[in-house]
């Protein structure tokens, strides 16, 4: 019997006391003033309150969402158009998987470089092309208008191959007798896709939903791809809401206010874990 | 007539089909393009790098000697290696025992334990970022190796589909080990562990990937540059060389080749245990 928790310690622990500690911190930390030393003193509400008197802060709140109600989709439909491509498994579709997926091989610190190189004003590749079709005099990164849209695009470029594998897995789940029957029936390939393959994908898309969600908010790629690319600029057009929180902390050094914004997120995520937890029946992806 | 129908559709159908590869070609083409731009800009002088056009006029390797010579890239290549190797190597010993046990032992507080390692599973690094540096601060492990590996090691990721993966071993194997009288570490090292060397396999590509590619952690952890990680160097190279392009897209085409290789020889096993860890 002891074994089980000896077995369990080392992952238990660490996990205890590098993400368990500091997300019950991130939480609370908000109510603290921190110095530079670490030590903490309580200020009550005042972190929040600031809060919402910061501009920037709602700023950062309303360009998070953006950020999320267009990301979420587009990777919906990128990822799952993608795989509905290359759905079957034969040599060539092999290698086409291959290669949509290619980006996520690489940090996303390159990827930001790479797209920085590629939208550079004037003599970047990207301002050429569109300079061909009739658009000039934009700043793909430079404008506070634009630059949102720019690194979202370059997000779901990065991303859009994780969310074709996962959809391909969930596609090759739908037995084909379902499909062969449909077919005798007189439907079309595009009455299948409404009838069968969307409702028995139903699964699949609400894992994907999910995880696109969580990667919006909170994501990796929100905070490195934003750090290379604009440093949540221009204006803060691009500051998502993790940006925000990094900068407080570690350029301004306000530790408490910073935790007060990020528990914010936390809230969110937890409560995006409960959905998947009791949506899952307690974790178990592969029963029935 | 009827004949004739069918063999309209057939060729019908091919066109459909060629048209359909096309279409499926022309985005993957679009798609690595960003990644093959990188790789010519690194073979091209300064003055090329915004020329339209696509092959260097004289492919050299300046860009490369200058990168590995005049800054400190080897050290930071060094350094992405040793960290992420250590993770993985480490990781995936904690995370098989773990799961082994979550799977097949049987002690009080199991369920509770695995439902307190599933709550973190959406967790990640940049909400948890400010309390995870305070926490490491105090610990006295900021600019050290170990600030860099320790916190790396936990994620309930690999926990999580390692127990998957026991779960669904037959336990014939084990309870002829059990009758044998061999203790329980005997059965993880020499029965258990054996079994699990595909998942194994996978699963530390893709630790080591992602701790390869991993950004935010170190750059928190680390301000003494002997400690970077090859992600933070080219992020502070490119600070410094703002219109170096070319020395730029040298650097990062080093930093993105390994694991550009892993994949081209790994492809298989990468897209599938993604593939997997979706849903099952």
């Amino acid at each position: 019997m002891l074994a089980g928790y000896l077995f369990v310690a080392p992952d238990f622990l660490g996990l205890l006391v590098f993400v368990g500690l500091p997300m019950l911190l991130a939480l609370t930390m908000g109510f603290f003033d921190v110095n530079g030393f670490g030590q903490l003193s309580f200020v009550g509400l005042t972190n929040y309150q600031k809060m919402l008197a910061d501009q920037v802060f709602w700023r950062c709140l309303g360009v998070t969402l953006t950020y999320m109600v267009l990301l979420v989709p587009s990777l919906y439909v990128s990822g799952l158009g993608l795989a509905l491509l290359v759905q079957r498994s034969n040599r060539f579709n092999t290698v086409m998987r291959a290669m949509f997926f290619a980006p996520q091989m690489v940090s996303l610190v390159v990827i930001g470089l790479v797209w920085l190189l590629l939208s550079s004003d004037k003599v970047g590749l990207l301002p050429r092309l569109l300079a061909m079709v009739g658009i000039t005099g934009i700043s793909l990164l430079g404008s506070p208008n634009v630059a949102l849209y720019t690194t979202l695009v370059v997000t779901v470029w990065f991303l859009m191959g994780f969310y074709m594998l996962i959809f391909i897995g969930g596609l090759q789940d739908i037995p084909r007798e379902y499909y062969e029957a449909a077919e005798i029936d007189g439907a079309g390939r595009i009455q299948s896709f409404w009838n069968i393959t969307l409702p028995l994908l139903r699964p699949t898309s609400f894992f994907v939903l999910l995880i696109s969600l969580v990667a919006s908010v909170a994501g990796s790629q929100a905070f490195d791809l934003i750090y290379v690319m604009t440093k949540g600029g221009p204006a803060n057009a691009t500051s998502v809401l993790i940006f925000y929180v990094y900068q407080q902390a570690f350029q301004y050094s306000a530790f408490g206010y910073a935790a007060a914004m990020a528990s914010i997120v936390v809230v969110l995520l937890l409560l995006a874990t409960a959905v998947l937890f009791l949506m899952t029946r307690g974790g178990r992806f592969n029963y029935e | 007539m009827n004949n004739a129908t069918t063999l309209l559709s057939r060729r019908q159908l091919d066109l459909v089909r060629i048209v359909w590869m096309l279409v499926t070609l022309v985005l993957a083409l679009m798609t690595i393009f960003p990644l093959l731009w990188m790789l010519t800009i690194s073979f091209k002088s300064q003055a090329e790098v915004f020329q339209p056009t696509f092959w260097p006029k004289a492919p050299s390797l300046k860009n490369f000697v200058y990168v590995l010579t005049e800054v400190p890239f080897l050290r930071y290549l060094f350094n992405s290696f040793v960290v992420s190797a250590a993770v993985t190597i480490i990781a995936l010993w904690f995370h098989s025992m773990a799961g082994y046990a979550l799977a097949r032992l049987r002690f009080p507080g199991r369920e509770a334990i695995f439902l307190a390692i599933f709550s973190t599973f959406l967790v990640s690094l940049p909400v948890i970022i400010v309390p995870l540096f305070i926490v490491v601060r105090s610990m006295g492990m900021l600019n050290s190796y170990a600030g860099l590996i320790v916190p790396a090691i936990f994620n309930a990721f690999g926990i999580f589909l390692l127990r998957q993966y026991y779960l669904a071993l037959p336990r014939e194997l084990e309870e002829a080990a059990i009758v044998d009288g061999a203790s329980y570490w005997r059965i993880y090292w020499s029965v258990i562990l054996p079994l699990s060397r595909p998942i194994i396999a996978s699963l530390a590509i893709l630790f080591f990937l992602a701790n390869w590619n991993s950004f935010l952690w170190p750059l928190t952890a680390t301000s003494d540059q002997s400690l970077w990680v090859v992600q933070v160097g080219i992020a502070s190279f490119r600070s410094q060389y703002a219109s170096s392009w070319n020395y730029i897209m040298a650097a990062s085409t080093i930093v993105a080749a390994p694991m550009l290789l892993v994949f081209i020889v790994f492809q298989k096993q990468i897209m599938e245990s993604i593939k997997t860890s979706g849903l099952k």
